[in-house]
């Protein structure tokens, strides 16, 4: 009997000692396996594990995304009461339900990570979390629709079409399908631009004032440079990010240069040359200084943007808890009548 | 004249309900809703489209849709008042949507005989959003009348304040007795009590009174608009009044 005892106590020491470094090591099986399945890129879903951090660092990204989608219906939406024919009035409205229906589905896609829609959305009435700092400037003339379009979703497609390959399922799918939109957006982008640049004077003056003022902040889109930017060796060896920032970034110039010559806009920038030896074209120093203060909410139209977001989320409480209300009553009724 | 008369009452609507709910682009006050108010802009500035170009054919003076959309005084736009009226908050939206829809809904249905073929087209392909669009708003009115005590105050509002316009929705003068002889429009004498059954039907699953005040306001139809149509008129032609002839 005592023997038996002394074995059960020791036997407990045992598995209380061995526990501690057999979760250590399975969690390091685990994380290994996860790689290898990275690694032969197959695709990550809802329900495999996943590191807490991979996890993480998605909820964070799709949800910018996300973010940015929605936001970014604002500087757009301040044109379509003001657009100058019916045809093009039409088409923004169309290409700004897309942008909502983009938002719509990366939302989702954050929650399938076990993040909540609210939640997320009040981190980003809080600051807490960013979106494309982009659309923190402002919209001042027809042709910034032009503008946008072109270089802002060509940016975006940039950015987007390697995601069509990351590594978390429900993500990638999402970007297929938003990849096809946004390559009609930049393209009703350039068609708008043709358009003016064809035009009168007038005309071919308000695209290049609007060219002017999205250039640069359409290169800091690709974000800090590849030496600055915190997260990219994680992400890339996880496949969430599959090009770096200056990679795309470059990308994205020696693409669009040549389309600016095509309708005969200067760009402003004194030191963009093509460049024989590497194949590319040089390009001015970012003022990386501007790109930080409007990332920290100092932009120039930062604080309309969350105040329009605030409002519109405030405004529709009494909307959300009369349907939610509605919605209740209705299932009492069911329950009675059956 | 009587046809071109009429092609732009049936575009304006469009085009002023399609502008005023585009306002509301990126400030819904659900995601959902962003997109399917954005939906029904974008429904109902096709529809302006089609009627304005074809408004434009038959007054044969060279005007297209958007010469007709953008460049006409103020008096010479005939859309009814109720269409013109502000957002407000979600509910006054809903509220107005969805006494536009259920008579644009009965109207339709009835133009899809029209003699006019063209005419009978767009009623036919308009009918479809339409449907659309009521299912959508009468919901919201269900919704937010028999949802909390502040919704149902809310929407109660909304409705008092609206009611005043709904008559000008069945107004007829000569010309429509004009186009009727003519069988370019159906007969439409019983629009009224039809749309006055189904707003019933809704109002009573709202748990909605109409207001006891049946007092009325008309003029749209006759270009006297409210006083909020010339701020709806800056924007809607800013682009066409400040940059004069020129393609976009
Ligand atoms: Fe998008
Ligand atoms: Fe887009």
């Amino acid at each position: 009997m005592l023997i038996l005892f002394v074995l059960i106590v020791l036997k407990h020491i045992f598995v209380l000692l061995s526990c501690v470094p057999m979760e250590n090591k399975n969690l390091e099986l685990l994380e290994e396996k996860f790689q290898q399945k990275i690694d032969q890129d197959i695709k990550i879903e809802p329900n495999d594990w996943m590191p807490d951090n991979y996890r993480q660092t998605l909820i964070r990204q799709i949800s910018q995304h996300a973010h940015s989608e929605v936001v970014g219906m604002l500087p757009e939406g301040n044109w379509i009461t003001r657009a100058p024919n019916l045809r093009r009035k039409a088409v923004l409205l169309a290409k700004v339900q897309d942008e909502a229906g983009h938002g719509l589905y990366l939302y989702s896609a954050v929650e399938t990570l076990g993040a909540d829609r609210e939640d997320t959305i009040d981190d980003l009435h809080s600051g807490k979390v960013k979106y494309s700092s982009i659309f923190n400037y402002p919209t001042l003339s027809w042709a910034d629709m032009g503008a946008i379009g072109w270089l802002v979703d060509g940016a975006a497609i940039m950015n987007q079409v390697p995601l069509c390959r990351c590594s978390y399922g429900p993500y990638a799918r999402a970007m297929v399908r938003v990849c096809k939109e946004e390559s009609f957006h930049q393209r009703q982008g350039f068609e708008i631009m043709t358009t003016l640049c064809k035009g009168t004077l007038e005309q071919k003056a308000m695209a290049q004032d609007a060219f002017n003022r999205f250039w640069w902040p359409a290169l800091m889109m690709f974000g800090p440079n590849d030496a600055d930017s915190k997260h990219s060796a994680q992400s890339m060896k996880w496949k969430i990010k599959r090009s770096t920032n200056d990679e795309l970034r470059q990308q994205f110039i020696d693409v669009t240069v040549p389309q600016a010559e095509l309708l005969g806009l200067t760009i402003p920038d004194a030191d963009l040359k093509w460049n024989e030896s590497t194949n590319h074209y040089d390009f001015g120093t970012i003022n990386w200084d501007e790109f930080w203060q409007v990332v920290n909410g100092n932009g120039p139209c930062n604080a309309e943007r969350i105040e329009a977001r605030t409002k519109a989320k405030e405004n529709g409480l009494w909307v959300r808890a009369a349907a939610m209300a509605h919605a209740e009553k209705q299932r009492e009724r069911t329950k009675q009548s059956a | 004249m009587e046809k071109f008369n009429y092609l732009l009452r049936l575009g304006d609507d469009s085009l002023i309900l399609g502008q005023r709910l585009a306002e509301w682009c990126g400030h819904g006050p659900i995601l959902e809703e962003d997109i399917a108010m954005t939906n029904i802009s974008l429904d109902l500035i096709g529809q302006a489209i089609s009627v304005l170009n074809y408004a434009g054919d038959v007054e044969c003076k060279g005007r297209d849709g958007d010469a007709l959309a953008f460049l006409r005084l103020e008096k010479d736009y005939k859309n009814l008042l109720l269409v013109e009226q502000k957002n407000g908050d979600f509910g006054d939206t809903m509220m107005r949507q969805f006494l536009f829809d259920a008579y644009r809904k009965l109207l339709f249905e009835r133009l899809q005989s029209s003699t006019d073929k063209q005419l009978a087209a767009i009623a036919e392909k308009s009918l479809k959003e339409t449907r659309y669009h009521f299912k959508h708003s009468a919901e919201w009115v269900i919704r937010l009348g028999d949802g909390t005590d502040e919704s149902h105050k809310r929407v109660q509002n909304s409705l008092n304040n609206l009611w005043r316009y709904t008559d000008e929705l069945f107004y007829v003068d000569a010309s429509d007795k004009v186009l009727t002889k003519q069988g370019i429009l159906p007969d439409l004498s019983d629009l009224k009590s039809l749309w006055l059954q189904e707003v019933n039907t809704v109002l009573d699953l709202a748990t909605l009174q109409i207001p006891t005040n049946n007092w009325q306001f008309e003029g749209g139809r006759k270009g006297v608009h409210s006083e909020h149509m010339g701020y709806l008129l800056s924007e809607l032609q800013f682009m066409q009044r400040v940059y004069p002839n020129m393609e976009w």
